[in-house]
């Protein structure tokens, strides 16, 4: 096990380093927009003074390289700064968004990841028989469109014409969960129908891939009948890329949900990064690429050890 | 052994087998009788090709993907396999009809322990209770001289050697105690100092339970060890069938009678040339490892121009490692590779590219070591165009010449791809794109050991006339001391890492030897249906023994 524990460990090293760099990354992007911080919240009425005193009050004055060490220095005691725009601690102003955006996708890949993996079990079984080809075509159908218009047919199928589900997931704190899982189902079903095509398919693929092998045909030769061979002996060897791509979909669904959170209008992080970019409001827009940055990096680092945790010849040497 | 012949276990008549290629059905099996008794044990012999995995396999009423049975019957004790249902089938699968597959390594799950795979037939088929099953498990482990019998079952495959694994597999094919067993070449991937124990385990567990048996191998020799009677399968149909001794003593058909002959080809062992000469490649005091592991410990020999030395030893032994270093590959962690007086570069990146022209490589699976999507003139090309930089007319004038010298028709084979070659040609084409780069030395690692015998023989005698020809000196990786006999000048012994023995063919194969070339020599199974009684009592079931607990 201490083989994790360094594994483990290298990768957050390796994490922290990209995290950096990441934060440099932005901080350029950021300076090279055209249009300035001062002059967007002041409005196109400012005057020339009223604007130089917000810029001197915000301390935008500071030649760059200054500014980002500013910060550097902050964020690395945890300390993200104020909303340049409202003034508000940063922490206070993603937190809440952030939550939504954990909640939506820890929603969406409850539904999704088993899904997934029993679907692709399934077409596995049965490939290239007609339920095999159905679920492939439905499934390359969901994820070559884009998840807002999967979205408005969901609206208009599932709430406009048969009023089943809320077409707005707006929340309120004083909701039960029931109403909140019912409130937010029509953007969490869109979200499982872009990502567990993927899943599903990677699922499939895996298992067909190892059914050419000696171990499969000795199980066969044993009597064992089919769904028995897929599920023990071809599933269990299968784990590693099937778990890798459940992570990037995992991540997926954390980082990339800007367009179903803008038809839902759901209050998340990715609708407050489009709008903090606009504003440029630097510091949230920072704080939110670090989180998504740091989301991947954990989750891939998840799918590693869960890769090294389900295979044997990793997990105990000879 | 005659009174075994009592009633009939499996009947099988005039089989035929299709396999899909091309987009079509193609006949491959072509109408195969086959009686077996109770506790009988029948030896399918033939090349690949032959069809005998399909016909074992068709004994259990299965056909792999892309194959079916079009015609025939398999009466199974009165059942007939080919049109009971698949779930009949299935019953009788792992339960009273049991496989043993060639690779263990291979055919058990990686993920699973072996215990756990050895019970999942009883417990599946309802044969017995989980923990019943486990003590069975152990005591056949004891009874096949498994080391730690009481644990090893709850090992991962990676966890246990080869020929454990092997032992284990028959254990596992013996878990429902089975009126008959396919064992389809069990002891073809192991090294002859464990082929013996293995072989030895089947037969004493097979004799044991009374099993009937369909032992199928390429190795005229280790079926002979094994079975009641023989039948050689040729191209899917039969050639001859009789019973063991007098197979081996009268074959009747010419096929049988070449594959008998085989290994003819034995050439003269020539001598060092005198004088002060230089060796082509000088091994000196090399040790290598692989991260903090020790592979190879004070590894020194010479090879001449226009000699062949043979390295041999078992699996681990350091043999390819040292193909490795030669080569630049694994820089050795002290002593150093001379090529022609001039001390080598130990990093081949270091080296300059008329140093590394001169070392060429031959490979045991010509199957993997061609790319399969690259025609056959452009394989022979890219070397010599990197080596002589060759161009146009000149490149192309140079791969026909390649070709003529492998004798291979250039008109034939110019624009074709691997995959459309037999074993044999593809190893002739591993063979000349050596030659592009015009070397003087060739490392020929286990060149035949994937071939069939007759193939095999023609892939050495084509080695040896090149050698003649263009004065090239070649180490030769093997395992497989026939080979060793018939094209060796001098012979290298290796054993973990060490070489145990070398000097010249001839003294080699005359005693006295050093113990372990002498183990070596003594396990290779020799035509006589008495050998494997003869050596156990020679050498004692414990000597045998202790040799498993070593791997």
């Amino acid at each position: 096990m201490s083989d994790v524990v360094s594994i483990v460990l290298k990768r957050l090293g390796l994490g922290l380093i990209t995290l950096f760099v990441i934060s440099v990354i932005i901080f350029l992007a950021v300076e090279m927009l055209p249009g300035d911080i001062a002059q967007a919240v002041l409005g196109q009425g400012a005057t020339e003074e009223n604007v130089a005193a917000l810029r001197k009050q915000l301390g935008l004055d500071q030649p760059a390289p200054i500014r980002y060490l500013d910060w550097l220095a902050g964020a690395v005691v945890g300390d993200f700064g104020v909303s340049l725009v409202t003034q508000s601690p940063v922490g206070e102003v993603i937190g809440p968004r952030f939550a939504n955006t954990l909640f939506l996708a820890c929603y969406a890949a409850a539904i999704a990841v088993p899904v997934a993996i029993i679907l692709g079990v399934i077409v596995a079984l049965l490939r290239n028989t007609l339920f095999d080809r159905v679920a492939n075509v439905m499934a390359l159908t969901s994820i070559s469109s884009p998840e807002f218009f999967l979205g408005y047919v969901l609206i208009l199928y599932l709430s406009v014409k048969t009023g089943m589900f809320p077409s707005i997931a707006k929340l309120s704190p004083d909701m039960t969960f029931f109403e909140l899982l019912n409130r937010t189902f029509l953007p969490a079903l869109t979200m499982v129908l872009v990502v567990v095509a993927h899943m599903m398919r990677m699922t499939r693929a895996a298992i067909i891939n190892l059914l050419s092998s000696p171990y499969i045909e000795m199980a066969r030769l044993k009597g064992v009948p089919a769904w028995r061979v897929i599920i023990k002996h071809a599933l269990p060897n299968a784990w590693a890329p099937i778990i890798n791509v459940v992570a990037l979909n995992l991540a997926y669904l954390i980082t990339g949900v800007v367009l179903v959170e803008v038809v839902f209008v759901y209050p998340g992080i990715g609708q407050l990064l489009v709008d903090s970019v606009t504003k440029r409001d630097f510091t949230v827009v920072q704080a939110c690429c670090l989180i998504f940055a740091a989301t991947f990096i954990l989750l891939n680092l998840a799918a590693d050890v869960l890769a090294i945790i389900t295979n044997p010849r990793l997990r105990y040497k000879k | 052994m005659a009174d075994k012949k009592k009633d009939v276990l499996l009947q099988i008549k005039d089989l035929k087998i299709e396999g899909y290629s091309d987009e079509k059905w193609v006949e491959i099996v072509h109408g195969v009788d086959l009686t077996l008794h109770r506790g009988e044990v029948m030896g399918l012999i033939g090349e690949s090709g032959a069809g005998k995995s399909t016909i074992g396999l068709a004994a259990m009423g299965f056909a792999r993907d892309g194959c079916r049975i079009s015609n025939g019957s398999v009466e199974f004790d009165g059942m007939e396999l080919t049109t009971t249902s698949e779930a009949d089938r299935r019953a009788l699968r792992g339960s009273r009809i049991a496989y043993v597959a060639q690779s263990a390594a291979a055919s058990f799950n990686p993920a699973h322990r072996l215990i756990d795979q050895h019970t999942e037939a009883p417990v599946y088929h309802r044969m017995m209770k989980r923990m019943e099953s486990q003590e069975d498990a152990i005591q056949l482990y004891e009874r096949l001289r498994l080391p730690n019998p009481d644990e090893i079952g709850f090992r991962y495959p990676h966890q246990v050697s080869g020929g454990q694994l092997q032992r284990a597999m028959t254990a596992m094919a013996m878990s429902c105690r089975p009126d008959l067993i396919i064992f389809d070449e069990p002891t073809t991937a192991l090294d002859v100092t464990t082929q013996i124990e293995v072989l030895l385990a089947i037969r004493d567990i097979v004799e044991q339970f009374d099993t009937a048996a369909i032992y199928i191998t390429h190795d005229l020799a280790v079926v002979a060890q094994m079975a009641d009677t023989i039948k050689v399968l040729l191209k899917g149909n039969e050639v001859e069938e009789a019973d063991t001794r007098t197979m081996l003593e009268n074959p009747k058909d010419d096929y049988t009678k070449s594959l008998w002959a085989v290994r003819s080809f034995q050439r003269d062992e020539k001598p060092r040339p005198g004088g002060d000469s230089v060796p082509v490649v000088s091994v000196k005091n090399v040790d290598a490892a692989y991260g903090p592991v020790k592979v190879l410990e004070d590894v020194s020999f010479d090879v001449y121009a226009g000699m062949t030395v043979a390295v041999v030893g078992e699996s681990g032994s350091g043999k390819s490692t040292t193909a490795r270093c030669i080569t630049g590959l694994l820089p050795p962690t002290s002593g150093h590779i001379e090529f022609k007086g001039e001390v080598l570069p130990p990093s081949y990146k270091q080296r300059s590219k008329d140093q590394l022209r001169q070392a060429q490589m031959i490979y045991q699976m010509a199957d993997t070591a061609l790319n399969p999507k690259v025609r056959i003139c452009d394989i022979l090309a890219r070397p010599a165009e990197f080596y002589g930089g060759l161009k146009g007319g000149e490149l192309k004038a140079r791969v026909d010449e390649l070709l003529d010298l492998i004798e291979l028709d250039p008109a034939k084979f110019y624009y074709r791809y691997p995959p459309e070659l037999s074993g044999g040609q593809k190893q002739r084409i591993g063979i000349a794109r050596a030659l592009a780069a015009e070397p003087t030395f060739i490392i020929c690692d286990e060149v035949t050991s994937a071939l069939d015998q007759l193939v095999a023989e023609g892939i050495l005698k084509l080695l040896d006339r090149l050698q003649k020809e263009l004065n090239l000196a070649y180490m030769f990786i093997t395992h497989d001391l026939a080979t060793v006999r018939s094209i060796a000048d001098e012979v290298v012994v290796m054993k973990e890492g060490k070489v145990v023995e070398q000097g010249p063919k001839t003294e080699m194969f005359t005693p006295p030897h050093h113990p372990y070339t002498d183990l070596l020599l003594s396990s290779v199974p020799e035509m006589d249906p008495d050998w494997l009684t003869q050596l156990v009592k020679e050498r004692g079931v414990e000597q045998l023994g202790e040799n498993a607990d070593r791997d």
